[in-house]
């Protein structure tokens, strides 16, 4: 079954199968709407060239989307940053702490510029002139604006990076924003928004494959979402959408008014989805969903 | 005692070789870590050295997102799931004490198959943390990865058998050639900057080796203990599958779904018998000084996993209040304070969290005056250590058979005496020995579980009620207050673990649990102070969760100032 040719550094002593990793390829395949054939391209994809340089900003956020990043398994995050991309700042992982951090952040933005992702994890507190997040004596806004416009493109990673999400909920005590609202309209360099709490890792993976395949980002939606996991409302992928006792529409699902491809990729290897554990859908990845979604268990 | 010197001399020559390290940066003065990284949130630690030692030090929480304003005028009921995304780490005890305290102060009990599906949740989110802590957050403080390319693979196999002889082999050839390779390519990722080659690691290559490969096996493996939350909770992190008054997961309560649930369990309790606590046991052997730095002597546990409606008699981790390190005492919730003089809010005033008072009013970061925005809370005053230490010891002081086994089988193992656990290696070892222990006790859970039981008890909304849901999240003891008004939020208060490890000096000026610890902690080289940071993810930090407001007023305008 080994008809594509072996990329030249994933032996199999790197303890990933082929098996494995063009399993996981064909997943991202369908989750980007292409035939399963290419899957094996994905894979090409992913193991030519060096790998592309991921900074990653971590700003008024919870760290949930980076565990949804976590998850990923087969291949898994071992083999996403040793063999996919080259993870270059991430607070929560990497062996450094300190002001080495904003040498090597502010260092690799300029060896780098013009050349690597962007991924930003949480909202950009811009009230007070941003003083309610700050990272080695900066503020998160002062960060986001040097660093941001240096990015080949930015991936704004869960609802908060998108639109501003939880803290920008009402009254919004910080002035919360998401990267575009906070960086205005003078920023230049793509933004391609991932909204959910969590996004499903897989629509991650699955913007960097589109890359990687094409050169280029994946086409959007009027809210910046790729239109590959987001066209269709998440009621219109829904298994139980025909099952009156097993919609929750009339408990409040918001799967009607929210664009998502949850219960069609579903998370955590395919093991659930929110209505799948008897749950309404809370609308997670539409733009101020914690106030314009509420209250979440009555129906509208 | 391996030689750290020889390690250096010897080393290959990877392609690009590094530049000679600069000499350590010693003497007197400020150093200051920002940001502290393989933690939640945003955390700065800043201590004052002497004669090559802490002499103080200062913490600060540099986030504020003011969760609790957020949810003022809201339905109770949604509480949990916006109380939830104060930490993705730690996805679901905020979830949990919410919609514990709207049961609370609805006068709720819920379903007995519902409890036993929060206890598995609960517990399957202690399993993730801890070996995501472990191997991932914590690991690299004492391994050298750089060092584990010189190791010897067949020396590191048979290592390997005695360390953890019921493990599944490892091909630690590939593992080094994987890690060579990377290393070789240049592009170091989440290597870069590590402090690598330094003399506080005393690991030898294979240990390192060894180590280097579990932390990627724990990279995998936590990929199924996350997948345990999905089954009963829609997805992971961020379950969705709590409601006030029981648990929605209905249709997955079937023979099949708790087959697999137990299949996951069963992998993940093989992992911590036979890799991650071994490994907590070699670490202890190899950094035997860390048994005796970081400690603190007054701890705090509300407890957890209730086995039936009576709380906290039947909980099965026990609820307590220890002082220097004696016998556990009854919990009094109505002692505990919170202060903010060193926090960036108005006021001096110490208060009880149902009667606080809280403006925001960042005022610049001095240590001598406002440092941060975690406040400061107290129990009679005192600062109490908070999390798997503080469980483990008020469970052990309490005869928890379970607790007390693999105390002393740990302590005989490492060769330590019971008065070591009180220190940086105690804490760590202490979430891999309640990690099995908790293990062990999901199974008999599972086992309770009945298909097409009772999930949910049914409940109308009250015009005015309080409330209190207290739990134990894995970094300690949590606690939700919430005032019901007009059927609304009126008002929503937090008590977060971290919050009690991490926060600043009280209005007595004494330190917190983590600023007292880090006293008298060896710094070698100033400019990469390894040392300190040993202590500090020793308690596994959890920003995001510890900044909060507290607003009791519900007709008060809300104000944010900054000066």
């Amino acid at each position: 079954m080994d008809q594509h040719p072996k990329p030249n550094y994933l032996p199999e002593e790197h303890g990933i199968t082929r098996r494995s990793f063009l399993k996981f390829c064909g997943v991202v395949a369908g989750a980007l709407g292409l035939e399963p054939v290419f899957g094996p391209k994905i894979f090409e994809a992913f193991a030519a060239g060096s790998r592309p340089s991921v900074l990653w900003l971590h700003f008024a956020e919870c760290t949930g989307c980076t565990e949804a990043v976590l998850r990923t398994s087969s291949p898994g995050f071992a083999d996403l940053i040793f063999d996919t991309i080259s993870l270059d700042y991430h607070e929560t992982l990497m062996a450094a702490a300190g002001s080495t951090m904003d040498g090597i952040l502010t260092a690799t933005a300029e060896s780098h510029r013009g050349q690597f992702f962007c991924v930003v994890e949480g909202a950009i507190p811009t009230a007070d002139g941003g003083v309610y997040g700050m990272i080695g004596g900066r503020t998160m806004l002062s960060i986001a604006q040097q660093i941001c416009p240096k990015a080949k493109a930015i991936i704004a990673l869960g609802n908060c990076a998108s639109y501003g999400g939880l803290p920008a909920a009402w009254p919004n005590p910080t002035g919360a924003m998401g990267v575009e609202g906070a960086l205005g309209q003078g920023l230049s360099v793509p933004v391609v928004n991932l909204p959910g709490c969590p996004p499903n890792p897989v629509n991650f993976v699955g913007t960097l494959a589109t890359y990687l395949l094409s050169g280029k980002l994946p086409e959007l939606d009027d809210d910046g979402r790729p239109k590959f996991a987001y066209a269709k409302e998440v009621h219109g992928h829904c298994p139980y959408r025909q099952d009156k006792s097993r919609c929750l529409f009339e408990a409040g699902c918001k799967g009607k008014k929210t664009h998502n491809n949850c219960p069609s990729v579903k998370f955590n290897d395919a093991t659930s989805f929110p209505m799948q554990a008897g749950h309404p859908c809370i609308g997670c990845s539409e733009p101020d969903f914690w106030d314009t979604m509420t209250p979440f268990y009555l129906k509208s | 005692m391996p030689d750290t010197t020889a390690t250096a001399v010897k080393k290959t020559k990877p392609p690009k070789e590094k530049p000679p390290l600069p000499p350590p940066v010693t003497g007197n003065g400020r150093v200051v870590i920002d940001p502290v990284t393989r933690i939640e949130g945003h955390l700065r630690i800043e201590v004052e050295i002497r004669n090559g030692a802490v002499a103080a030090a200062w913490s600060s929480g540099m986030l504020f997102r003011g969760v609790e304003t957020i949810l003022k005028g809201r339905n109770p009921e949604d509480a949990w799931l916006f109380t939830q995304r104060l930490c993705g780490v730690c996805t679901y005890v905020h979830g949990s004490s919410s919609v514990r305290c709207v049961e609370n102060a609805l006068g709720i009990s819920v379903p007995a198959n519902a409890r036993t599906i929060r206890n598995l949740q609960m517990g399957a989110q202690f399993l993730h943390d801890h070996i995501v802590h472990f191997y991932h957050l914590h690991a690299l403080d004492w391994i050298d990865i750089a060092s584990a390319l010189d190791a010897n693979p067949a020396t590191t196999a048979e290592l390997a058998k005695k360390v953890s002889p019921n493990a599944p082999a490892i091909d630690f050839s590939a593992v080094q050639s994987r890690l060579k390779n990377f290393i070789a390519g240049g592009q170091l990722g989440i290597f870069a900057g590590a402090y690598w080659p330094h003399e506080a690691y005393l690991l030898t290559p294979e240990e390192n080796l060894l180590l280097a490969a579990h932390y990627l096996e724990a990279l995998k493996l936590q990929v199924k203990a996350g997948r345990m939350h999905a089954i009963f909770g829609g997805k992971n992190p961020h379950p969705q599958s709590l409601k006030v008054g029981g648990v929605t997961c209905r249709d997955d309560i079937t023979s099949a779904r708790i087959s697999e649930f137990r299949s996951l369990l069963q992998e993940t309790r093989k992992f911590i018998d036979t890799v991650y606590v071994p490994d907590a046991v070699l670490l202890a052997q190899a950094y035997p000084e860390w048994a005796g730095m970081g400690a603190n002597g007054n701890f705090l546990a509300f407890g957890e996993f209730p086995q039936s409606p009576a709380e906290p008699a039947s909980l099965y981790f026990p609820q307590g209040v220890i002082f220097n390190r004696g016998g556990p005492a009854a919990l009094n919730l109505t002692s505990i304070s919170e202060h903010v003089k060193h926090s960036w809010y108005n006021g001096e005033t110490a208060r009880h969290p149902s009667s606080g008072e809280t403006v925001p009013n960042f005022t610049g970061l001095d240590t001598l005056n406002r440092y941060s925005w975690l406040k400061a809370p107290r129990y009679t005053g005192e600062p109490l250590e908070v999390g798997p230490l503080a469980r483990v010891m008020v469970a052990y002081k309490s005869s928890h058979p379970a607790v007390k086994t693999a105390v002393d089988g740990f302590l005989k193992n490492a060769g330590l005496s019971f008065d070591q656990m009180f220190s940086t290696l105690g804490r760590t070892a202490a979430r891999a020995l309640e990690s099995a222990v908790i293990a062990g006790a999901m199974d008999g859970w599972l086992g309770a579980l009945q298909t097409g039981g009772s999930l949910q008890q049914s409940w109308s909304m009250k015009a005015s009620a309080t409330g209190y849901g207290l739990n134990e999240a894995p970094r300690g003891a949590l606690g939700h207050w919430i005032q019901i008004q007009d059927g609304k939020i009126g008002n929503y208060q937090m008590v977060i673990p971290s919050t009690w490890n991490f926060g600043p000096r009280c209005a007595a000026d004494k330190p917190g649990p983590v600023e007292s610890a880090l006293v008298g902690t060896p710094v070698a080289d100033s400019a990469r102070p390894v040392e300190i940071l040993r202590t500090v993810r020793s308690f596994d930090p959890c920003i995001a969760c510890a900044v909060h407001v507290i607003d009791p007023k519900p007709d008060k305008v809300y104000t944010v100032r900054a000066s």
